[in-house]
């Protein structure tokens, strides 16, 4: 469970630190007035579809860092046997990056007003994704076509589930992007929907971030700390 | 408090805040029914909790029936009874408490209290209740399935959870249990988004986050909580749902069963426990912490004092809150895990009772020397007080590893738990509609009844949880529908039972006049003046009353004091509601 009390830890020093300059220190009982109260702490800069976003990344970044803490509780047991990766993975990873790179793209052109190339770069980033997803599969087949099936090995059950969710919130990525090319393929100004885009964008950012943590852990690359922190706490 | 932000109030702009646009029911089915407007919401939040939580109430009862008076109703079978037991915490627990508390009050005072037209997200916030509304479909499905029902224990703790022993295990009971899960998970994610940004965003000019009445704080946190919690759970639920159903061993080590050996092997069922306590344990304080606040607001109204410590009771609110998140191997002593980490948890289980005893005080002070009206919502806050002072206290001996190693699993648990955590939110929650009721259909619930409805529910529970602790000292362990011939359990342990069950019954149906009360008062009760309880929080400041949609008519509401402004010596009142500027200039001034 080490790895979500580091996540909850580091949302913990993000609410602190927030929460710090929310005046909680003031005595409301003897202040009376809005004045100068307002000024400052009263809200978050933030807009609400932003905020929106941001809470539910934290939970969805719970959520992954709760597998993980599966995952590597799992590790610790004699019978385990990392999964082999396929070489597809980082095709696969590639088009992860350039849906992320593509969206950011049409974030900036969006700001500038620049219509082509705003339908063009989200348009390739909805094909790089779908791409994702396929390149997915064909690694799941050819997992399964070399007997490391879903209950072959402990490691390959997790090897699906993650993979799994991931791609399911991929999907609900995708179901953003397609309401978002849907609006930037009508006709109003492009500069409306720089909102949509930029959630649109951080999402794949975060999912793209997601995935590089979970590559690092199913390659094996992080084995040593974990065998330090299953160390730790035996 | 100086004077030039007095004379600036003077002429603020009302809304500086941005103004959202309104979505507009056009039908009835838009109105009531897939109804965006949290009020709305609010109430279907509260009505299906209700029905299904009468549900787990018949259930008590047939529990009750069996343990006082064994052998009297021979459909109780003992696979019936583990069922009862199963659905009965699990409704009560995660599809009663945490949805009436988050969904029901969450949805009706957050943007009322907060003076926001309505939630930032209203399109989510009615999927939300959608999904509840299945989550609690699937839960009912799951008694009409073949083989009926989980009997697994409101834990689900593999391997016996998806094993044919357990009933439902072999067949559909505990697979639309997990569905059930899930999808109350995600349905809840899509609300607490809602809670947590409206608190943030939604706030009228002039409302900081230190002049929210603590019922916003107590939900707020309680929020953030369960959207960081249930994760947990739904990691829990979505690896045993791949281990029932894909064959998969995440949790299920290697076994045999009726003599042969199962594809299962090597997986933990410690690990279950680590993900399911760590969603449990937060969840104790997601139903406790609402109902901290709420009750703070209700002692502070009813003794027309301020309230005592809101700074320490806003802190108190954060404090359990963070330290929620690491006690949840309490509940795993007897797992076998290594004793430096029952040090560890044990530890921070007593540190928790800190922030928690500093409530307590300061409700107990808040009353001092009050102005005390023994209004049924003031009955119900008392009763909340010591009920919860009663199963914190007995929370305290079990927090320690060798007192709890020998009291777990018995009856003493379920009767801590069931006052902690069972009545003492309950109280909050009835106090609360007493007290709201008016705000939510202009009339009053009838007082005598209501008087009924107290004294027999307080009194009742007693009856019922104080005998159950000696049961449980004696050594009667939880779960056994039958005494059987045990040496240790004397003959009187029966006789005990029997009068819990006749006090359970009698309690029972004091709910029943409870809802009758509801019922009837909607035609029958008492027209409400616009602020019955001379409040001053902004829900009762509204231009209609009850409120109508968009809550605030054209202007949203200027905040200029704290919501605990009773009593202020040389004001015209005994309150001053939040959105009063009070007397021009100096008067008002406090030290």
């Amino acid at each position: 469970m080490i790895i979500v009390l580091l996540f909850l830890l580091v949302v913990a020093v993000i609410a602190g630190r927030w929460l710090s300059r929310q005046g909680l220190m003031s005595q409301p009982w003897l202040e009376v007035g809005v004045g100068d109260i307002t000024e400052g702490r009263d809200r978050t800069a933030l807009s609400g579809a932003k905020l929106g976003l941001f809470v539910f990344l934290a939970v969805v970044g719970g959520f992954f860092a709760l597998l993980v803490s599966g995952y590597v509780m799992r590790m610790g047991y004699p019978d385990w046997r990392n999964t082999p990766m396929p070489p597809l993975l980082w095709v696969n990873s590639a088009l992860l990056v350039m849906g992320s790179v593509l969206l950011h793209n049409a974030l900036l052109s969006a700001r500038k007003g620049d219509r082509a190339t705003t339908r063009l770069a989200l348009a390739v980033a909805g094909v790089a994704a779908f791409g994702f997803l396929a390149g997915q599969l064909v690694v799941w087949q050819q997992l399964t076509d070399a007997g490391l099936g879903l209950t072959a090995n402990p490691a390959n059950s997790f090897f699906y589930m993650l993979t799994g969710i991931h791609g399911l919130h991929i999907v609900g990525g995708l179901v953003a992007w397609g309401r978002t090319t849907l609006a930037v393929f009508g006709d109003h100004p492009v500069e409306q929907q720089v909102t949509r885009i930029e959630l649109s964008a951080l999402y794949w950012h975060f999912l793209l971030f997601v995935w590089a943590l979970l590559m690092v852990v199913m390659l094996g690359w992080a084995d040593d700390l974990v065998n330090m922190c299953n160390q730790l706490l035996r | 408090m100086d004077e030039a932000n007095i004379r600036a109030s003077k002429d603020i702009p009302p809304a500086e805040v941005a103004d959202v646009e309104l979505y507009h029911a056009k039908s009835f089915w838009t109105k009531y029914v897939f109804s965006q407007d949290a009020k709305v919401i609010a109430i279907q939040y509260s009505g299906t909790a209700a029905a299904i939580g009468f549900v787990a109430l018949v259930l008590s009862w047939l529990m009750r029936l069996q343990l006082g008076f064994p052998g009297l109703a021979d459909f109780i079978t003992i696979e019936a009874y583990y069922q009862f037991v199963t659905i009965h915490g699990m409704i009560m627990v995660v599809y009663l408490l945490t949805a009436v508390f988050l969904g029901g009050f969450g949805n009706y005072l957050i943007p009322l209290m907060v003076g926001a037209r309505d939630m930032v997200f209203p399109y989510i916030n009615m999927l939300s209740f959608w999904f509840y509304f299945l989550a609690v479909v699937l839960l009912v499905v799951s008694f009409f399935v073949p083989g009926g029902p989980t009997g697994a224990g409101w834990t689900l703790y593999p391997p016996q959870a998806i094993l044919s022993g357990t009933p439902g295990g072999s067949g559909a009971g505990i697979i639309m249990m997990l569905l059930s899960l899930i999808v109350f998970i995600i349905g809840f994610t899509m609300g607490g988004l809602n809670y947590v940004v409206t608190v943030l965003q939604g706030r009228a000019r002039g409302m900081t986050l230190m002049r929210l009445p603590l019922s916003v704080w107590g939900i707020f946190t309680a929020s953030v909580m369960a959207l960081l919690a249930f994760p947990a759970l739904l990691v829990a639920s979505v690896m045993m749902l791949f281990d029932r159903l894909l064959g998969t061993s995440f949790f299920m080590p290697t076994l045999i069963e009726m003599g042969e050996q199962l594809s299962y092997g090597g997986g933990s069922p410690i690990m279950f426990q680590h993900l399911f306590w760590f969603f449990g344990h937060p969840e104790v304080y997601i139903v406790a912490l609402p109902a901290f606040g709420i009750v703070s607001d209700l002692l502070s109204t009813h003794a027309r004092k301020t309230i005592f410590g809101y700074r320490m009771m806003v802190w108190a609110i954060i404090g359990i809150g963070g330290l929620s998140f690491i006690v949840w191997a309490h509940h795993m002593y007897v797992s076998g895990m290594n004793p430096y980490f029952g040090f560890f948890f044990a530890t921070t289980t007593l540190i928790i009772a800190v922030p928690t005893a500093i409530k307590v005080y300061n409700w107990v002070l808040t009353l001092w020397r009050g102005d005390i009206h023994l209004t049924i919502p003031m009955l119900f806050s008392l009763a909340f007080i010591v009920t919860f002072v009663n199963g914190g206290l007995t929370g305290l001996f079990l927090g320690n590893v060798v007192v709890d190693v020998p009291l777990s699993d018995t009856m003493f648990v379920v009767a801590h738990f069931h006052m902690v955590m069972g009545v003492a939110p309950l109280m909050v929650i009835f106090g609360a509609i007493y007290h709201w009721y008016p705000n939510v259909t202009g009339r009053m619930l009838d007082e005598a009844m209501g008087k009924w409805h107290f004294w027999v529910t307080f009194v009742g529970s007693y009856l019922i949880f104080f005998p159950m602790h000696y049961v449980g000292l004696v050594g009667v362990p939880r779960r056994y529908p039958e005494l059987g011939d045990s040496a240790f359990i004397p003959d009187s342990v029966q006789m005990l039972n029997s009068f819990i069950s006749l006090a359970a019954f009698a309690v029972g149906f004091a709910q029943l006049l409870f809802i009758y009360n509801v019922i009837t008062s909607l035609r029958r009760g008492k027209i409400a003046e616009k602020n019955p309880w001379r409040a001053t929080t902004l829900e009762w400041q509204t231009p209609d009353m009850p409120p109508t949609h968009g809550n605030w008519g054209d202007e949203l509401p200027v905040v200029y004091r704290w919501p605990y402004d009773y009593s202020v010596p040389g004001a015209a009142e005994d309150f001053i509601a939040q959105n009063d500027p009070g007397p021009q200039p100096a008067g008002e001034t406090k030290t």
